[in-house]
């Protein structure tokens, strides 16, 4: 073929065009997958040679506590972001779309924490958390609830739940905006229907908006449930997964394992397990939920 | 609304505004104290005087090098990820060929992919490539993982362009490459800058990446710049205020600028589905 003909051909330009896409996509998502998968069956410290053990790693996998403990961790997580994230999202989102002076105001400002890097959110939470010179304690003090100040951080009973606090901080405008979205489409009539039926504020948001917003949340909690079983940042930085493992999730367990004790084979592991889970979940919500939006 | 519930609705909406606004309030002022008054006076408490010295000592302790750093890797991979992105969601949108819907898939499911599961490989193949410890080296995984979305985002605009145009410009003698370059590219525009927003600040606030792949100090970007900082200054709580708030202060800033694309392009991410 000559250049001409060669300029031509749709499946060449197409190529042409799809070449730089496809090899990034290649090279650092795709084949990464089967390689990680290959690595899990070697001891390997990341530098020496490799060493076959086999299924070893998988099946110290299965019988890790602390590996079982950090993936229930993520499925909390999962839960927490539901339940705390959706509904705040859901009552902001519906008070800013009220007609209220400042609400475009009020909504510049919520939207501040999205902005701001993990590692930024997790070092002003660490220092509100200080038991001693904190935000935090400081506060429940000065309101009379001096029983209820403690170590926010160090007590492993509470850890996680202190380390998941921020998460939501940052996440909730992002679900909010999306939310004040889909309210501003609900067609007015609807409200205005409702209202000639006598409903009052609360009987339109149960019987109008709600169903209305069904898809958007069903959306939003995709998002939410991916997102929390492969979080990392925010934990790593509160507590790096401490106090012994108890705000550990399966993200800061293999970076643990695999960049700072140098066990790569057994951190390869638990990534694919991560990855495993992470599609199955997403799979199987994923195919429920496009029924349900269908019916 | 009744005059009553407009009244709650505000009074609602501001105990979220000082929840949202407080921890910044909280890390201004301490920011401002020195160590010494940090510990022996209230947390509540104003700084007793406006000082920037902790900025100061902060910028020169390398805050100036993260933020350039941080700069170059973010610019280079958004210009890498809008031209390649765009090319490709454009044969995608409008180029009829049999493998087109799997050629979309296969970008779609790139957004499956957890970024922990590539983390060994990529370390090992940027080793193997000599880019361990170089910004360059942030570069492919940043432009990988920012590809399925951007690609999603720009072929949905794409497919919205009329035929007419390009045949308009084919019979005029322009070939494909002056029809995307002269045709296409400016008509998506408003799609490029949301992309461009939503990596943008997606990759200014990256961090495993650059923890794994980047240990010299002269190659930190922001977020790995603050956390070493963070090590370095850990009981000094007012220096380390500092440094997070210097290293919100540019988004911020763009935030002031422009709000409603800035909100635009980091719900644009979200919102497929």
């Amino acid at each position: 073929m000559n250049k001409k003909e060669l300029m031509n051909n749709k499946y060449f330009i197409a190529a042409l065009f799809l070449l730089p896409a496809v090899i990034f996509s290649l090279v650092y998502l795709i084949i990464p997958i089967p390689l990680s998968t290959y690595y899990s069956f070697f001891k390997w410290d990341g530098i020496g040679a490799m060493e076959f053990l086999g299924l070893d790693n998988w099946s110290k996998l299965l019988s890790d506590p602390i590996f079982w403990s950090s993936m229930a961790n993520n499925f909390k997580l999962v839960l927490i972001s539901l339940v705390v994230q959706i509904p705040i999202a859901l009552f902001l989102a519906v008070l800013l779309t009220r007609k209220i002076k400042g609400a475009s105001f009020f909504k510049t400002i919520f939207f501040v924490p999205m902005l701001l890097s993990s590692i930024a959110v997790a070092f002003l939470w660490r220092y509100m958390y200080d038991p001693t010179f904190g935000l935090i304690n400081s506060f429940l003090n000065l309101v009379g609830l001096e029983q209820l100040t403690r170590s926010w951080l160090g007590n492993s009973d509470i850890a996680f739940y202190s380390a998941s606090a921020p998460i939501q901080w940052r996440f909730i405008p992002l679900y909010m905006i999306i939310f004040m979205a889909a309210i501003s489409n609900i067609p007015k009539q609807l409200y205005e229907a409702a209202e000639i039926d006598g409903a009052n504020n609360w009987q339109s948001f149960f019987y109008v908006t709600l169903p209305m917003l069904r898809s958007t949340v069903v959306n939003a909690s995709v998002l939410i449930i991916v997102g929390s079983l492969k979080y990392f940042a925010m934990i790593f930085a509160l507590t790096g997964g401490g106090p012994n493992h108890a705000s550990e999730l399966m993200a800061t367990y293999l970076y643990t394992k695999s960049f700072t004790e140098m066990n790569m084979g057994y951190g390869s592991t638990i990534s694919v397990a991560l990855f495993l889970v992470a599609l199955i979940v997403s799979v199987v919500f994923l195919n429920f939920s496009k029924k349900d939006v269908r019916n | 609304m009744s005059k009553t519930a407009k009244i709650i609705v505000i009074l609602l909406a501001g105990i979220w505004l000082l929840i949202t606004l407080y921890p910044f309030i909280f890390m201004l002022q301490t920011s401002m104290k020195t160590n010494m008054e940090y510990f022996t006076t209230s947390v509540w408490a104003f700084p007793e005087n406006i000082s920037l010295d902790n900025y100061l000592t902060a910028m020169n302790s390398g805050f100036i090098r993260f933020y350039l750093n941080s700069l170059f890797v973010t610019i280079t991979s958004l210009v890498i990820i809008i031209i390649s992105a765009s090319m490709a969601a454009y044969m995608i949108a409008k180029i009829d060929f049999k493998l087109s819907n799997s050629v979309f898939s296969f970008f779609l499911a790139g957004m499956m992919i957890p970024i922990h599961i590539t983390l060994i490989p990529v370390y090992r193949m940027t080793q193997t490539m000599g880019l361990y410890d170089k910004l360059t080296g942030l570069i492919g995984p940043y432009v990988a993982f920012s590809l399925p979305i951007s690609i999603f985002i720009l072929t949905g605009f794409i497919a919205e362009i009329p035929r007419e145009l390009e045949e308009a410009a084919y019979i005029d003698g322009a070939n494909i490459f002056q029809i995307f370059t002269k045709i296409i590219f400016p008509l998506i525009k408003p799609a490029v800058s949301t992309v461009a927003i939503y990596n943008l600040v997606l990759l200014w606030n990256e961090f495993i990446y650059a923890l794994v792949l980047i240990s010299n100090p002269d190659k930190w970007n922001l977020t790995l710049g603050l956390w070493n900082f963070q090590g370095q200054y850990g009981t000094n709580v007012p220096m380390v205020m500092t440094g997070v708030m210097l290293s919100v202060l540019p988004l911020l800033l763009f935030y002031i600028f422009l709000q409603e694309k800035v909100i635009k392009g980091m719900t644009a991410g979200a919102v497929k589905g």
